[in-house]
């Protein structure tokens, strides 16, 4: 027992960011140039538009065995391209039922809205969602297969 | 595709990166990933001693990829693309890796983690730099005329300068009459005469230019498009109007706080500065013998942290003008900071003081107090210097409350794709380097709809965007970056998701002219529409459609590298 509890305390996830170049890119540098001090744990992919992330890419991230991944877009209504951010909600809904058929806790993909003036709301993002993820513990999907 | 031979130039940015992640530890990692031909540090990749050095480096390493892991691509990918542009490398072959804002600069404690995270960040950024393809850059006409919003001294002077460089300007004013806030004002600081003297001519300059269109009182309803094209719906007087414009100026103004505080609203004698100023211009006002003005009135409070930049001036100019209706009056300032930051307003201020008009500084935690049945009859503040509290009779009692974002800004906003701050004023793409312009291309901002400026700084700031705006109308045509999405018709079943998904009505079907597939049904995306946001990619069952620069193989190669797999 006392040694599962060391492990969970040392454990540092891995979590992957898909954050969309116009909200959410711009928060996190938003956050950057504030220095807000955040958990090293989350790696940012930039890409135009928060829905032109793919489920199979989540899925392909958790079933490599990282321990999270978030896609951040705009806030529902400010989308660069009008609607993208909506069309990423419906996925999101989709794809966590998605995961906990296939066994992964849904918990462990999140989506969130940052605006490009959300330097804060950023580091409070990833602050939150890599605790959620390190009391999740690793991702053992591959593992158990 | 020849063998990928990639650089990669990792910056220090002075200790900006280097002083916390291990540049040339990320450095020799670099060197060991694969289809690196050649890494090295910079102290400033940017500079140009940077910029020659990646130039140099494609030549003696024969480069056909770069990558830069530094600040972020949001502001310094143009700069890099067009060095590798200069070196005979496709600018498309470059890619970014932020280490600075996402990593370096939010790491500041955990020296060691934040070099491996900026490691991987490259392996990241060597991962997918393997796959890109150089491209070429879509170029679309601009339609020549421009759209202000907004009829007051900005967007005036920004629909002159517009105009009388050649070019059609539709001005979208909502009220009846051009002017703007300018002409509810009694006297102009500094200058003291009456704004008229200038609004007028400028008005009438307007009313009469050939080129320019007065749309008013009328607001607008929609837009669509992009730089260069961009579809306007305005709703005049009742009336629908649409018409087609390359640019926007957005130079809406602010209004200005009405408290709830000091009894305004309540007693009689309790004016905002703007309210005084009315009263004066028609001559509505009296004689007072006891005049308070209280200055920051809603402003740098924390709910409403900022100066709002013209209230000062206005309450000196005020202050002064009661002296000279009726010199025997007593007139008290009563202020937390002054702010008189011009040299020529400097010299009013202590004009209005020679004048004996009295300044007491007030702060935050012991604000004035007013007294009265009726109305406001006194005034009680605690004086600083004289560090006891006094009491100042009062029968006029005046605010300085500050300019607030209009109410239809966020509307605006959303039309336009521009962003808004935090208190709801317009934001433009960057503080410093890019004042007048929004992120979103094609569309600037002037005024204080951005920000509380006064007169000069309005015009300024018409004229500046003006002058961006006219930088593409110029030009005739845009450079639209090579991100767009392209259907492969061998791949595509002609299921038409893409069709359903594009919010640009960019992707549609076809019939196939290609040899070997004439006659199939296939998807088509018109490169001129296309914005590049990739929704048709993501949703493609077939992975038909790859949006360039973000194809589903440099996606996952960048997840697969982060998860260790190849």
């Amino acid at each position: 027992m006392q040694k599962t509890k060391e492990i969970q305390t040392e454990f540092k996830p891995k979590i992957l960011a898909f954050c969309c170049n116009w909200c959410a890119y711009a928060g996190a540098d938003l956050a950057g140039v504030s220095r807000f001090q955040m958990p090293t744990d989350v790696r940012v992919i930039r890409v135009m538009c928060s829905g032109r992330v793919p489920p199979e890419l989540v899925i392909r991230a958790l079933a490599n065995g990282l321990d999270g991944v978030m896609v951040l877009g705009c806030h529902p209504g400010d989308c660069h391209y009008s609607e993208g951010n909506y069309l990423t909600r419906r996925r999101a809904h989709i794809l966590k039922r998605l995961l906990t058929y296939i066994g992964i806790e849904p918990e462990r993909f999140q989506l969130r809205w940052v605006s490009a003036s959300e330097g804060a709301k950023f580091s409070a993002v990833v602050k939150e969602v890599t605790d959620q993820i390190t009391a999740l513990g690793p991702n053992r999907w591959a593992e158990k297969r | 595709m020849a063998t990928p031979r990639i650089g990669a130039f990792i910056c220090h940015c002075g200790t900006n990166i280097g002083g916390i992640v291990n540049v040339p530890e990320v450095v020799e990692y670099a060197k060991g990933l694969p289809y690196v031909a050649h890494a090295e540090a910079n102290l400033y990749t940017c500079s140009e001693e940077g910029i020659s050095s990646i130039k140099r480096a494609i030549e003696q390493y024969d480069l056909n990829r770069v990558v830069v892991a530094s600040c972020t691509p949001r502001t310094h990918q143009p700069l890099f693309r067009s060095a590798c542009a200069d070196a005979g490398l496709n600018p498309y072959l470059f890619e970014f890796v932020n280490i600075r804002e996402h990593c370096s600069w939010i790491h500041r404690e955990h020296h060691q983690e934040a070099t491996e995270k900026a490691k991987e960040l490259v392996k990241m950024g060597v991962a997918k730099a393997r796959w890109l393809e150089a491209q070429q850059e879509f170029e679309s006409d601009i339609y020549p005329a421009g759209m202000v919003i907004g009829g007051g001294i900005a967007g005036m002077s920004a629909a002159l300068n517009l105009a009388n460089q050649g070019f059609e300007v539709h001005l979208v004013e909502k009220e009846p009459g051009l002017g703007g806030r300018l002409l509810r004002l009694n006297r102009i600081f500094t200058i003291d005469k009456d704004p008229r003297e200038l609004v007028e001519n400028i008005v009438k300059a307007v009313g009469n230019h050939p080129r320019i269109r007065v749309h008013m009182p009328a607001s607008v309803k929609a837009v669509s498009g992009y730089i260069g094209n961009f579809d306007v719906s305005v709703d005049e007087d009742g009336q629908e109007t649409s018409f087609k414009v390359g640019v926007i100026i957005v130079a809406t103004g602010a209004q200005v706080l009405k408290p709830e505080l000091y009894g305004y609203g309540e007693s009689a004698n309790v004016l905002t500065q703007l309210d005084l100023e009315e009263k004066l211009k028609d001559g509505e006002l009296g004689k007072f013998q006891n005049v308070v003005m209280i200055n920051c009135v809603g402003a740098r409070i924390p709910e409403r942290p900022y100066c709002s930049r013209v209230c000062c001036m206005t309450a000196i100019k005020n202050a002064a003008l009661m002296k000279e209706i009726n010199p025997e009056a007593k007139v008290y300032l009563l202020y937390r900071d002054l702010m008189t930051y011009g040299v020529e307003f400097e010299q009013y201020y202590r004009d209005a003081k020679e004048a004996g008009v009295r300044f007491i500084r007030y702060t935050l935690d012991a604000l004035p107090r007013v007294s009265g049945t009726e109305s406001v009859e006194a005034v009680k503040v605690y004086d600083e210097l004289m560090d006891m509290e006094i009491e100042l009779p009062c029968d006029l009692l005046v605010l300085a409350t500050p300019l607030i974002p209009n109410d239809d800004n966020e509307e605006l906003s959303r039309m336009l794709k521009a962003s808004t701050g935090d208190g709801g004023f317009f934001l433009e793409a960057h503080v410093k380097l890019r004042p007048v312009e929004f992120a979103m291309d094609g569309v600037y901002v002037a005024g204080t709809c951005r920000w509380p400026a006064d007169i000069r700084e309005s015009i300024a700031q018409g004229y500046a965007a003006a002058s961006e705006a006219m930088i593409p109308l110029r030009q005739g045509l845009v450079k639209v970056e090579a991100i767009t999405a392209v259907v492969d018709p061998r791949i595509c079943k002609g299921c038409g998701t893409c069709t359903l998904v594009c919010p640009f009505e960019a992707a549609g079907l076809k019939e196939c002219e290609i040899r070997g597939l004439e006659g199939k049904i296939v998807s088509e995306v018109n490169a001129a529409l296309c914005k590049g946001c990739g929704l048709c990619a993501a949703a493609c069952p077939n992975g038909a459609i790859q949006q360039r620069g973000f194809t589903d193989v440099e996606l996952m190669s960048m997840v697969n590298a982060m998860s260790g797999k190849r």
